[in-house]
């Protein structure tokens, strides 16, 4: 009897990872089959149009490789050199106590509230406008904590011994750091860094909120220019009632998924490569 | 050598500065909040607008009751946690007191997938097939309605809590399980009974994140539950969301400075407000259980 309750209840733990995953496929299922046969070359390299079965991506696309770009350049020496500091120098302090606390508490803010300041920050206030610095300047600060906490982890894993041995040949804390600690943290640190990009290439909420508009007739070419991005795109042909643009916005989905996996699939490389390094 | 030292000490006030600036970020998040909701309040008394049952900023005839968005999101947020927080408890059960570590090491990043797919993917889904696939069981469903968002909000979330607990339940000392099977005790009982009483504040602290998250979730509800402000326990008509307003009204072109401009703002600080409490608490009960199995 005891046994058999203790087999039910593991099975019925199981189910849920089934459901959870067959949900998965359902979803994977029910995008491409609405979408694959709307994708081709020239779905990328159209631009969005009242016309369901000529509206393309391309803008969105360009918008979306502009932002997330720029947001990569602007998280990254910021989040590392945030994550050095509170790895490597005030581990012990209470301000450090403090800012880690922080962080981990904006790491679980929701996003729209980002673009709430970003529209009342970068915006109006800094006058940026609905410009692609003013979207990457806010997912900047949305993707911080993750390339923070990343970060931290990568310069944990450099052995102590790495830092005793170049402190006994002289080198001061900076140099030790740059020249001996940050090399073996990179893969780490990339790895990080693409996940937080990975995250944020699709968020809509925030991008909307600081005022990206839905339907933008040009590519953006400086980091002032206005933009759209693909997840906006998305939720504008979601929105629409006609069926055609259903199957644009399933088209649109692939196209980032397609985007996402391979940025993924960028990290793992490097991962991988970091482990057969370090064994080495 | 002096050099030195005075660039040592420039570089390490630089960092400190960058690592200082999430603390900017809190603040910037308040002051701007904090900023437009003064004004709104000056406007619109605190209590019209916390007791009010009825939203229509966007209408001739406005109304600042925040309750029907509040009462919309919660709504949503008690559907997902119906499916997200029983379905990965168990879920983390068994991946930490039942698999084999072949299978663990399979699922878990197939579970990171369903955790990384963009919120809008999870909306269309929710619009285009969940909601028609139920109205097949459930005719009086409309198009929009809190129900499939909220189905599908549990899905998503489902791996934040699977994880975090399992996170929880690993950190369980061995002995205390091997005392339980000693006693004779069936692994169901060890893990009802022994490791997630032991894990509990982990745990706890999983759950009130994953409330947090599904409180902003915000593409979600904005494709699929509708925007028609309304005060109802009904998971089958359309409803608001705090999230899913902000995003409505930013997509129109309501004149900055204007009183419906600021009501995104505060609706803003009230969803800030709502989060941020739920985060620290989740903090605090994280950093607990930390101290118990240091």
């Amino acid at each position: 009897m005891k046994k058999r309750l203790d087999l039910l209840f593991q099975i019925a733990s199981l189910m849920t990872l089934v459901i959870a995953l067959t949900a998965l496929g359902a979803l994977v299922w029910d995008i491409i089959s609405d979408g694959a046969s709307r994708l081709s070359l020239s779905f990328l390299t159209n631009i969005a149009s009242r016309n369901a079965a000529e509206a393309g991506v391309y803008h969105a696309l360009m918008g979306s490789i502009w932002v997330i770009a720029l947001t990569g350049a602007l998280a990254l020496p910021i989040g590392v050199a945030a994550a050095i500091y509170l790895e490597e120098y005030g581990t012990r302090s209470r301000m450090a106590r403090f800012i880690e606390l922080n962080i981990s508490n904006l790491a679980a803010v929701p996003s729209i509230i980002y673009g709430l300041l970003g529209l009342g920050l970068f915006v109006r206030l800094m006058g940026m406008g609905q410009s692609v610095m003013a979207g990457a300047a806010t997912l900047a600060l949305l993707a911080l904590p993750v390339v923070i906490l990343s970060t931290r982890e990568a310069l944990r894993t450099v052995p102590n011994t790495i830092r005793e041995g170049s402190y006994a040949l002289g080198a001061t804390k900076w140099q030790t750091i740059w020249h001996q600690v940050l090399p073996m943290a990179t893969p780490g640190v990339l790895t990080g860094l693409i996940l937080a990009l990975s995250r944020a290439i699709g968020e809509t909420a925030p991008l909307i909120t600081i005022g990206a508009l839905t339907y933008i007739p040009f590519a953006p070419d400086t980091v002032w220019s206005k933009f759209t991005v693909l997840p906006i795109q998305v939720f504008n042909w979601v929105s629409r009632p006609q069926a055609e643009f259903k199957t644009n916005a399933a088209a649109g989905i692939l196209v980032l998924l397609v985007l996402l996996l391979s940025m993924n699939a960028v990290a793992i490389v490097v991962r991988d490569r970091h482990q057969r390094q370090g064994r080495a | 050598m002096k050099s030195t030292g005075i660039l040592e000490w420039i570089i390490e006030k630089l960092l400190f500065t960058c690592a200082a600036l999430s603390v900017l970020t809190t603040a910037g998040i308040i002051s701007v909040l904090a900023f437009e909701t003064y004004e709104f309040l000056r406007e619109v008394p605190v209590l019209e607008f916390l007791t009010g049952t009825e939203w229509t900023p966007l209408f001739a005839n406005q109304k600042f009751g925040v309750l029907p968005l509040v009462g919309g999101t919660l709504l949503v947020s008690a559907i997902a946690m119906v499916v997200a927080l029983p379905m990965g408890l168990l879920a983390a059960i068994y991946l930490s007191e039942y698999s084999p570590s072949g299978f663990r090491r399979v699922v878990k990043p197939i579970l990171e997938i369903l955790a990384g797919v963009p919120t809008v993917v999870y909306g269309y889904f929710a619009l285009t097939f969940v909601t028609p696939l139920l109205q097949r069981f459930l005719p009086e469903l409309s198009g929009f309605n809190a129900l499939s968002p909220g189905l599908v909000m549990g899905l998503m979330i489902l791996p934040l809590v699977s994880s975090l607990s399992e996170d929880a339940m690993r950190a369980v000392p061995r002995g205390l399980r091997e005392g339980s099977y000693a006693l004779g005790a069936t692994r169901m009982q060890t893990a009802l009974k022994v490791v997630v009483p032991a894990a509990f504040s982990g745990i706890t602290a999983a759950f009130i994140l994953a409330v947090s998250r599904a409180i902003g979730e915000t593409m979600i509800v904005a494709i699929a539950a509708g925007q028609q402000p309304r005060l109802t326990a009904s998971p089958f008509v359309p409803v608001e969301t705090m999230t899913a307003y902000i995003v409505q009204v930013s997509l129109g072109d309501t004149p900055q400075g204007t009183l419906e401009y600021r009501t995104i703002f505060a609706v803003g600080m009230l969803l800030f407000l709502m989060t941020f409490g739920l985060n620290l608490i989740s903090t605090w009960l994280r950093e607990r259980f930390r101290e118990e199995y240091a």
